[in-house]
């Protein structure tokens, strides 16, 4: 019977997601916020059913209880975090704070289904985020004068990442990495959030050439560190999120042009000089021929995806685990393997319409600075986005980024999360410093 | 920061918003609706690349999925085809009227074994699924793995501790012509392709020497270090031959490309050999032709007279329709294929020229390929895709997926196919396969005998051809190794395939 129910369920999820993601599009529609009310709960209906369907599925498949407790706490965190930030900030945007927590909870579910022990581990480290940045919207409305430190900024992410490269544990490869009491931190995660205010407060500083070229300057530096410490999928996006917000800020297209060009550039020479560039680009055209070795990874993802079909094979009835740090890089695949096609779908369009969330609120700012932190984080996050569902379904090479909220990963995690509050922050401030300017659009 | 810069920006920011007082509250929402837009132009173009960006993610994931994903999960390193076989009895493989040509049984132990009703018969083109995945064993593995019994019969199975039935694949395969075929080869080695030109069915692919699938594991051994015959070789798709004078079909398209389409002024006195620059080309055994014009030279298959039409021919030409007939290619098929290989160049001297314009020399072909290019002569120069898997049901007969036919490649004009069409009606009408003549159907066809070795007498015998000529529905091609000269060894073969074809299919 077991079988049945997990066979029946994933098209009771594929469907609820469905409308889900659907609802994350409405919710786009119109202005008044009241009547989005009723999106709201129904997101918030689907979601508790999705988690619930796929927990009911893992219990029966495994017949083991603690995971009825496990989901339990995990209902609770995700409630909680829901009621607790809409009572705190009257003005946040509940679509985010919504898909945040749909994100979050498809982790579990798969991460349970993946590894249990690391499952756990996710959850207390979510656990512990949810509750810390609680305090960043506060924080944000609070202290007003964060762009006045640039250099501040651009000081701990260099030595962030300079010290890394110095002292850092090889990792895969690359090293990206250290480890204090324990816990394994991964700073270019959280330097990626201290780029971006980096980049922001010079940017509303002065636009002027010179300002430009020595914030490139500091911005190459740390791209340079990045590809020293062989951590290339950060350095693409470090450079990327640059140019994006460059171009915003300046409305120059010459900064945009210029910086595509010297990015073909980088591209080609990182190739040169790389051999384990090489090695990805040579696995992602041909896979096949390498199916033993550097194509592995990349094919099995693709066996997953493909073996897994519209509708996936259920829970417990794939074999992601087959596929080579599936828990991080490819916790998309295994997504698609048991939860469907469909449903993997439906997870991009829940990240884009966060993205179009965090891109919203940067068009609405008044604030340069502001402005510029919503662009950069956007960018930031819609490209890591790319970059790792990209690379898992053999569009572009691997670059081996996870995916944010979804992925293992306690420093993915965090920053993450970080990232949502701090947007989440902004649509107070926006709140409170565009007083005058909703006033008027809802008189008419 | 200093301060004062930080007034003159504050300023700034508020110049861009607080705009003198406007008298209209709408007007006034307007403009800073045009100013939001201004101002965020850029921010749009960055919004939209990025959206392009992930809708082209999920667009080459559901292109991957609907188009590759079928080929690429059937693969050996892929682990759920394991987890597939632990759920699900393999199903069976169907011959096109639903005769069972491989099924799985189960004992009462629950010891499954993969049974050949046909032993030998179906070897090489049914396959064997233990010792690694060939034929259609390989093609519609993942079909077979996988079940679309109902819902009600899954929950059924479940109670009972059963496990799921998996699909059945039904072949284009038809067991009278398979056996006709086997037969017709007898004790030689070699290979047979039958099909059907207007849609690409294989209905019938013998390759011998073969094997009982049944003793697949008990004679693994003995067939894996026997490298002299290479018994596993499908030679059907994956042999390679010499040509031999089925070539000169090629080697006509290619003179009737460089003459515009016009023969008619071509004659050639024949005497039994042709020699140039000191090297001497004979015909078949030696053979007198006499005067000859060019369909002639074609249905007798003089040596002498195409090794002249060879010396004439831009040897460019001549490789660009070789590579139109997919020479030197991969072919894109489901199945593996052996490529075949034209490499005469175009600075070859004459006796190489001479050589492969009879179909001798380098040139190698594979029996599918042959088949092929005369499906594409029968069929107004398109090529239909060959298949073998018609379609896809569930164990109770209820259909899954239909396979439909497929254009490949159009390799040549319908007036280039219409020509080539009568130069091979007058090989059976007045050439070397007279035997096919007469008949309650007409056919048309090209003989070859492909000599493999500096000894005279040893040639494969070829036949290549279709019936009935107005309208081809079947076509044939034979390779028999080592038996002498296609008239006489091929032909009568290709005879019985098309009496058998049209005693079951009818004559209309």
């Amino acid at each position: 019977m077991a079988l049945v129910i997990s066979d029946m369920s994933k098209y009771v999820i594929a469907v609820f997601m469905a409308i889900y993601t659907f609802e994350a599009f409405t919710a786009f529609n119109g202005k008044d916020e009241e009547k989005k009310e009723g999106i709201y709960t129904r997101q918030v209906i689907c979601m508790f059913l999705v988690h619930f369907v796929s927990f009911a599925a893992i219990c029966l498949e495994t017949s083991d209880l603690s995971y009825i407790i496990f989901y339990g706490f995990q209902q609770i965190l995700l409630f909680a975090t829901i009621a607790i930030y809409r009572v705190l900030y009257k003005d946040v945007s509940k679509l985010l704070l919504n898909n945040m927590c749909m994100l979050l909870s498809i982790g579990f579910v798969v991460l349970t289904r993946l590894d249990y022990d690391k499952a756990l581990k996710q959850f207390r480290i979510v656990a512990i985020s949810l509750v810390l940045c609680i305090v960043i919207p506060y924080l944000m409305k609070k202290f007003r004068f964060l762009d006045r430190f640039s250099w501040l900024y651009a000081l701990i992410g260099i030595a962030a990442l300079g010290i890394v490269l110095c002292l850092g544990s090889l990792t895969h490869g690359s090293k990206i990495s250290y480890t204090i009491a324990g816990y394994t931190f991964q700073p270019s995660e959280f330097v990626k959030i201290i780029f971006v205010f980096f980049v922001a407060a010079m940017l509303a500083k002065s636009k002027s050439f010179l300002q430009i070229v020595i914030t490139s300057c500091v911005a190459a530096a740390h791209v340079i560190i990045l590809v020293a410490s062989k951590d290339l999928g950060s350095a693409l996006i470090f450079f990327v999120v640059y140019v994006a917000m460059v171009f915003v800020a300046t409305h120059n297209y010459f900064y945009l042009i210029v910086g595509s060009l010297c990015g073909c550039g980088a591209g080609i020479i990182a190739y040169k000089l790389f051999t384990h560039v090489q090695v990805r680009v040579q696995a992602w055209r041909d896979p096949w021929s390498y199916i033993d070795g550097k194509g592995y990874q990349i094919t099995q993802s693709l066996f997953a995806i493909g073996t897994g079909g519209w509708f996936g094979m259920g829970l417990y009835q794939g074999d992601p685990t087959a596929i080579p740090y599936v828990e991080a890089d490819f916790i998309f695949s295994a997504i698609a393997e048991e939860m469907g096609v469909i449903f993997s779908i439906c997870l991009v369009l829940v990240c884009l319409s966060c993205f179009i969330g965090f891109i919203n609120i940067a068009m609405r700012l008044k604030n340069e600075f502001y402005r510029n932190v919503a662009v950069g984080l956007a960018v930031t996050y819609i490209f890591q986005i790319f970059l790792t569902i990209g690379g898992g379904t053999k569009f572009i090479p691997l670059t081996g980024v996870t995916l944010p909220l979804v992925s293992y990963g306690g420093s993915s995690v965090l920053t993450t999360i970080i990232m949502f509050c701090i947007i989440q922050g902004l649509y107070c401030i926006r709140a409170e410093e565009g007083g005058r300017h909703v006033r008027v659009e809802e008189d008419d | 920061m200093s301060g004062s810069k930080r007034t003159i920006r504050e300023f700034e920011d508020d110049e861009l918003y607080d705009e003198e007082p406007l008298p209209k509250k709408k007007k006034r929402k307007k403009q800073i609706n045009k100013k939001d837009k201004y101002r965020n132009r850029e921010l749009w173009v960055v919004t939209y690349i990025f959206i392009f960006l992930m809708l082209t993610v999920i667009g080459n994931e559901i292109r991957f999925v609907y188009t590759d994903s079928e080929t690429v999960i059937n693969n050996s390193y892929n682990p759920r085809q394991e987890i597939l076989a632990q759920k699900n009895v393999r199903g069976s493989i169907l011959a096109d009227d639903k005769t069972v040509l491989a099924q799985t049984v189960r004992a009462k132990d629950g010891t499954e074994k993969r049974v050949y009703p046909y032993s030998n018969l179906f070897a090489h083109v049914v396959g064997f699924s233990t010792k690694g995945k060939t034929g259609i064993e390989y093609l519609g593995n993942m079909n077979m793995l996988t079940s679309n019994a109902s819902l009600g019969e899954k929950i059924q199975k479940e109670i009972s501790a059963e496990k799921t039935i998996g699909d059945n694949v039904v072949t284009t395969l038809n067991v009278e012509l398979q056996k006709v075929a086997y037969e017709a080869l007898g004790v030689y080695d070699g290979a047979i392709i039958v099909s059907e030109p207007s849609t690409g069915k294989i209905l019938a692919m013998v390759s011998k020497p073969d094997f009982d699938p049944n003793n697949i594991v008990e004679m693994w051994d003995g067939l894996v270090n026997d490298d002299s015959s290479s018994v596993l070789l499908n030679r059907a798709t994956q042999g390679l031959y010499p040509p031999g004078s089925t070539f000169k079909i090629i080697t006509s398209l290619a003179y009737y490309r460089q003459n515009g389409g016009n023969v008619s002024n071509y004659h050639y006195n024949c005497n039994g050999s042709f020699t140039y620059n000191g090297d001497r080309i004979n015909c078949y055994h030696g053979s007198n032709h006499g005067s000859v014009d060019f369909a002639t030279s074609f249905a007798k298959s003089c040596n002498s007279s195409y090794a002249n039409i060879g010396l004439s021919l831009d040897l460019g030409e001549l490789e660009s329709t070789c590579n139109d007939l997919l020479f030197n290619e991969d072919l894109d098929l489901k199945f593996l294929t052996g490529q075949s290989k034209y490499v005469l160049g175009t600075n070859a001297g004459s006796y190489d020229v001479m050589q492969t314009s009879i179909g001798q020399g380098k040139t190698q072909i594979t029996p599918l390929q042959l088949n092929m290019i005369t499906c594409a002569i029968a069929n107004k120069g398109t090529v239909k895709t060959p298949y073998l898997i018609d379609r896809i049901e569930s164990y109770n007969g209820t259909n899954v997926k239909t396979y439909s036919s497929e254009d490949y490649k159009t390799i040549m004009t319908e007036d280039e196919a219409e020509f080539l069409k009568e130069m091979m009606t007058g090989v059976v009408e007045r050439g070397t396969a007279t035997k096919l003549k007469g008949l309650s159907y007409t056919a048309a066809g090209k003989t070859g005998s492909a000599e493999y070795n500096a000894v005279k007498t040893d040639s494969h015998a070829w036949f290549t051809g279709f019936a009935p000529v107005e309208n081809p529905r079947v076509c044939v091609t034979i390779i028999v190794e080592g038996a002498g000269s296609g008239g006489e060894y091929a032909v009568p073969m290709a005879k019985r395939i098309f009496d058998t074809y049209f005693q079951i299919k009818g004559l209309n």
